[in-house]
């Protein structure tokens, strides 16, 4: 009997986005799977930004469409949304907020049900819930980070969407961050679709990475078979050459 | 729609307002200076100028806290979406389960809840200082309240729109956008006023215009003008039919251009 195929969270098909005439996505399609991580990479200007943003619906797609739970994000924008959540080193939570009133406001949008235990129970599971009473904008980077992923755990959600959520952070914050996010989803079977500039977040977190240059996909697999099909030394050679070259191989 | 939703961004605005006392100067300290200067010029003209003007003080008084109705409710839709924009939080709010409408009343509520602070103030400062009781308008108050307070948010609507477009560079329009129409809406001084006479057309295509007219009606003679409501809600009607137009239209146009997150993010 063969084994079952693997419940698709996330489908992109044809992806195009074109602004003033450049597209700077190109007909990127990917599918992301329940419980599977997938990093999505590449320099600056690649298409990262704008494939996320369009995942999110904060950016209309030129042409293509995206299904999201076996459903068309366009028409179904807020039902999944419920489901999913969102994470990045560039938003934040007002910052003249307590750090409870910043994730209550949240609980109540997402309509968590004992909205105050799970505050509690994910501020413990960040290691932050010292962090309660404090005022957000007087965390460290490493701290705000750690809320952030809070944020966005807080409807459980089924994909987590996370854009470069160690940005910034020192080597030990960083590390801490990526475990945690490891943890939680190994524990929940949450699908994650995740960009990072850093190579060994990739390593460490993602089953599956696909490199993007100037809007096109130039390849993608697990970070071990892409760094040996490409006879780089390690996946930031990989980065740095198709950076530089738009291609894996010489 | 969901009203969850909606005081849970309510309940956001409150807890902004009241982690910064600053905030709070801010609705105070602005309508007072105003009232002071215009309280004080008027009883210096009423004492000069004889009789005629006996009804000058009510008038500007009166004019200038229902004025601030327009504005702060102008201001709640604006400054809360600038609010997001400033804290970086704009973006958790658009890919939150958030429906536009939600969102928009949402902000509309905290317009209430700034004129409750800001008129509740000046009222009393006017009564003690000038003996001018608003509510010596009697009834017709209230349509005149409801009429600005919609016309408030219509601006508000489209001051965010054109944020939206033209991102932080156009912040100022927050504050300067209901001034654009303030001139010939009629608040100070009668349509008639208004020169060159084609732009009183203009102004009487503006429902701020019916209800300061109305209002003075009320003052003056005492009675309630229902062609003045009648025109000032029909206009509300479209004002904010068009405001709601452009702002959706602005925001799908963000969207095409992918300027919501830029601009989110700056």
């Amino acid at each position: 009997m063969s084994a079952a195929a693997p419940e698709t969270v996330l489908e992109a098909r044809e992806l195009t986005r074109e602004f003033d005439g450049v597209t700077v996505l190109d007909k990127f399609s990917f599918t992301l799977h329940k419980g599977e991580v997938l990093g999505l990479l590449g320099a600056n200007g690649a298409g990262k930004t704008t494939a996320m943003n369009m995942l999110l619906g904060l950016t209309t797609p030129t042409s293509g469409s995206i299904q999201v739970f076996g459903k068309d994000l366009a028409k179904h924008r807020i039902e999944i949304l419920k489901r999913v959540n969102f994470s990045s080193a560039y938003t934040a939570l007002p910052g003249n907020l307590y750090v409870w009133q910043n994730l209550a406001v949240f609980a109540r949008i997402y309509g968590v049900p004992n909205a105050k235990q799970k505050i509690t129970e994910l501020l413990e599971l960040l290691e932050i819930g010292d962090l309660r009473k404090r005022v957000t904008g007087q965390l460290s980077a490493g701290e705000s980070t750690r809320l952030n992923l809070c944020k966005a755990m807080l409807n459980d959600p089924e994909l987590l969407l996370l854009d470069e959520p160690t940005a910034s952070l020192d080597p030990d914050i960083a590390d801490k961050v990526r475990k945690v996010i490891q943890r939680v989803q190994k524990e929940r079977g949450i699908a994650i679709l995740y960009t990072s500039h850093n190579m060994k977040d990739i390593e460490e977190v993602c089953d599956r990475v696909i490199f993007l240059h100037k809007g096109k996909v130039v390849t993608e697999g697990t970070p071990q078979d892409i760094v040996s099909k490409s006879e780089q030394s390690s996946l930031e050679d990989v980065f740095i050459k198709i950076a530089r070259t738009g291609d894996i191989e010489e | 729609m969901n009203f969850r939703i909606i005081s849970a961004l309510v309940m956001r605005y409150i807890f902004l307002y009241t982690r910064t006392p600053m905030r709070l100067v801010e609705l105070v300290f602005w309508p007072m200076v105003d009232l002071l200067i215009w309280g004080y010029l008027t009883i210096y003209i009423k004492e000069n100028a004889g009789t005629g003007f006996s009804h000058m003080i009510s008038f500007l008084l009166g004019a200038m806290i229902l004025w601030d109705v327009v504005f702060r409710a102008q201001q709640g839709v604006a400054v809360s979406f600038l609010e997001d924009v400033w804290t970086r939080n704009l973006l958790n709010i658009f890919v939150a389960p958030v429906r536009t409408s939600e969102y928009l009343i949402a902000t509309f509520c905290v317009g209430i809840l700034r004129i409750c602070v800001t008129v509740v103030i000046m009222c009393l400062v006017a009564l003690s200082l000038y003996q001018f009781n608003i509510l010596t308008l009697g009834w017709p108050l209230l349509p005149f309240f409801v009429n600005l307070l919609i016309s408030g948010w219509a601006l508000g609507m489209i001051s965010t729109a054109l944020i939206l477009r033209w991102g932080q560079a156009a912040e100022s329009l927050a504050w300067a956008v209901p001034f654009f129409i303030q001139p010939i809406s009629a608040v100070f001084y009668p349509v008639g006023a208004i020169r060159p006479e084609w732009l009183q057309k203009v102004a009487l295509a503006l429902p701020t215009t019916h209800v300061f007219e109305g209002m003075r009606e009320v003052m003056q003679k005492g009675t309630f003008n229902w062609q003045s409501f009648a025109n000032a809600t029909l206009l509300n009607v479209v004002f904010m039919g068009v405001a709601g137009w452009i702002f959706m239209a602005m925001l799908r146009l963000t969207k095409k251009r992918g300027l919501l997150t830029k601009f989110a993010t700056q």
